[in-house]
């Protein structure tokens, strides 16, 4: 039995998880290609025209991954706990894809307001895999550790680049727009070409980033706003400026980046990505912005010059 | 500081809000504003692109509410983006230079009865509990008589003899229990209308059944839809309609079990906000043989976009038409009519085909 993964939305957070744990128990995987032109048009194809750039892109894989494997991995993630809930698209996702390609994906509930643990997710995932559970618990485990130690060294990596003497920019958004080849990945490469150093809001120790995003902004309940509002309270005087990558329309985003712009004294900048935009236009407002930044005194903190949108 | 106390206006709700904090609170409450073109106008000029309509009606008429001198606000919050609103809300009004307190009431989903207490208190410092419990209680009959007879209502008003004979005195009702004393004049009102509404004269035929489902909002407030169950109405289509402050308050949880196990072919999850009751509204219209059903939703509405194709594919395999409308503050009216009549002339034809 071959399990497909798509490129995108979860893969950017749990895909490193999935993977070393299909790897542990010999399961084979399929992986979806970067997101490219051809991916986007197909789920363009298969999606109601008012979803977000992130969902039709998904959708997309999903269409492209489903002639290739006998079952697929699509996670509905409700909550983890009341004050960590998720954006309803991935609520929704699992039963959208059930009904618009007619395939049964792998279970794979999250709902801790249920006592549907990820534990308890990934036991369910090596029954219908064909495994016990005493074996996929291990698997899982071993999984865990893995990533832990991988990403433990990413988020050094990070903080290192933090302390560096140059041009510095924190790159706010969700990681499944962020690194996704067709939202983000040109945005990071325009500001590497520039010489700027790129500070991953997503690569951050999760109980740090969560406590600060609480104290920002009270009352706050979506998981993975939480974590971005966290980076930026936790770099704001460290870094020259904030990119904002979003997708067009993203529900969350448009509040809670809002709300963060009323707070920020920095320069920053929002760069709203949809299916048909062309990166030259958004070359140029980046490299304006970066030369704002350069004016502004380089990595000498100024504040007085605001550069919103 | 005299204390005006406001709230953000939603249909014929602003009534039974009015008469409780009228009697719970020792200050000022004004009414906010019917929702005009300024009142959109307003909104749209501060809010966010891509933020959903709620959110610019509410703060219009939060704006329009301050500049006539109110200075306490009082939001509530949902399961989706809405239980942000307050927070976007805040700094917005406050960029305009406005001394004002927000109250929300409702915050992470769920209400936190001390934190409301605590505010009332800061309000009105001789709040009591024990009389607004009696007022709440009076309030919440209200609201339910209120659906209950609204119900009857858009049964009826396609039909009525005299034109708007059951408007006129819809109005008339409401402005007695704005006036109400307590909750046996209030049952006797009720009672009375209710046979009121039941003398007006009709000619009611075999006429096409239509459900509409969707956002909350979009379909609660007349102003937000364009007054889409007028439109039909005159049609003489008999509109059914799901939402309504009683299933919201008191009704949801248990229907939302309901639902479940009936649209498990469908969706197995909840879906977030009332996604998954509209699938089971459809499934039950679908049932009931109606004639079609229209999903209405505010354009940028996450929850109601991901449960689109689920519709769709329950309304094929039911055969029940579907059409969908996406509102936005600049859609204009004329537009909306076009599709509705085309609608129309579709579930005419299908009917007579039959």
């Amino acid at each position: 039995m071959t399990v497909g993964i798509p490129r995108g939305l979860f893969y950017y957070y749990y895909g490193d998880l999935w993977i070393a744990f299909l790897d542990t128990l010999g399961v084979p995987y399929i992986l979806s290609e970067e997101t490219n032109r051809e991916i986007v048009d197909l789920g363009m194809h298969y999606a109601t025209d008012e979803m977000c750039l992130s969902m039709k892109i998904y959708l997309g894989h999903i269409a492209s991954l489903k002639e290739k494997c006998d079952t697929i991995l699509v996670p509905r993630i409700d909550n983890y706990g009341t004050k960590n809930q998720t954006c309803t698209n991935f609520l929704a996702v699992s039963d959208i894809v059930r009904n618009l390609f007619s395939i049964e994906p792998l279970t794979y509930n999250i709902n801790y307001e249920h006592m549907e643990t990820e534990e308890e997710a990934f036991k369910k995932i090596g029954k219908e895999l064909g495994f016990d559970e005493l074996t996929s618990l291990r698997a899982y485990h071993n999984a865990t550790t893995d990533i832990n130690y991988k990403r433990q060294k990413q988020i050094s990596r990070n903080i290192e680049t933090l302390r560096k003497d140059k041009l510095k920019i924190l790159v706010v958004g969700h990681p499944y727009n962020v690194y996704d080849a067709f939202i983000g990945k040109p945005i990071l490469e325009i500001l590497k070409r520039n010489n700027v150093e790129i500070i991953h809001s997503s690569l951050f120790h999760e109980n740090i980033t969560e406590e600060l995003g609480e104290k920002m902004q009270q009352g706050l309940y979506f998981k993975y706003s939480k974590n971005l509002m966290g980076a930026i309270a936790l770099c704001e005087d460290k870094v020259d400026g904030i990119v904002f990558v979003t997708a067009f329309p993203c529900g969350i985003d448009s509040l809670v980046n809002e709300i963060a712009f009323c707070y920020l004294k920095i320069p920053h900048i929002e760069i709203v990505m949809d299916e048909l935009d062309s990166m030259v236009g958004i070359e140029t407002r980046l490299e304006s912005f970066i030369d704002v930044l350069e004016r502004n005194g380089g990595h000498e903190k100024n504040s007085d010059v605001s550069t919103n949108g | 500081m005299k204390k005006i106390v406001t709230y953000p206006q939603m249909g014929d709700y602003n009534v039974p809000i009015y008469y409780l904090l009228t009697h719970i609170l020792r200050c000022e409450i004004r009414k906010p504003p019917k929702i005009s073109d300024r009142t959109v106008e307003l909104g749209n000029k501060y809010s966010p692109t891509f933020v959903c309509m709620p959110f610019k009606y509410t703060l219009g008429t939060f704006l329009e509410s301050l500049e006539e001198g109110a200075n306490v606000l009082i939001q509530l919050g949902g399961g989706c983006r809405y239980g942000y609103y307050y927070a976007l809300q805040k700094e917005i009004i406050k960029e305009q230079g406005y001394s004002f307190k927000l109250i929300n009431l409702v915050t992470e989903g769920k209400s936190d009865l001390k934190k409301i207490i605590k505010d009332f208190k800061g309000i009105d410092p001789s709040f009591s509990i024990l009389k607004s419990a009696y007022y709440l209680f009076i309030t919440m009959k209200m609201i339910k008589y209120m659906d209950k007879l609204d119900h009857q209502i858009r049964k009826n008003i396609g039909f009525e003899q005299k034109k708007g004979e059951h408007e006129y005195v819809k109005q008339k009702m409401l402005t007695c229990f704005e006036h109400t004393k307590g909750y046996f004049p209030l049952l006797f009102t009720y009672l009375s209308y209710k046979r009121k509404f039941k003398k007006i004269k009709k000619n009611k035929k075999k006429c096409l059944k239509v459900g509409i489902i969707g956002e909350l909002y979009t379909i609660m407030e007349p102003f937000a839809n364009y007054d889409l169950e007028m439109m039909l109405s005159q049609y003489g289509i008999e509109v059914t309609r799901f939402t309504n402050a009683t299933y919201l308050l008191f009704q949801k949880r248990k229907k939302v079990k309901k639902y479940l196990k009936k649209v498990k072919r469908f969706s197995k999850n909840r879906l977030g906000a009332d996604a998954l009751d509209n699938v089971g509204r459809l499934v039950y219209l679908g049932e009931k043989k109606y004639d079609g059903a229209i999903h209405i939703k505010s354009s940028f509405c996450t929850p109601e976009i991901g449960v689109m194709p689920i519709l769709r594919r329950v309304s094929e395999e039911y055969k029940i038409p579907l059409l969908f409308f996406s509102f936005d503050t600049n859609t204009s009216k004329v537009g909306i009519e076009t599709r509705i009549e085309a609608f129309y002339d579709m579930i005419e034809m299908r009917k007579q085909n039959e």
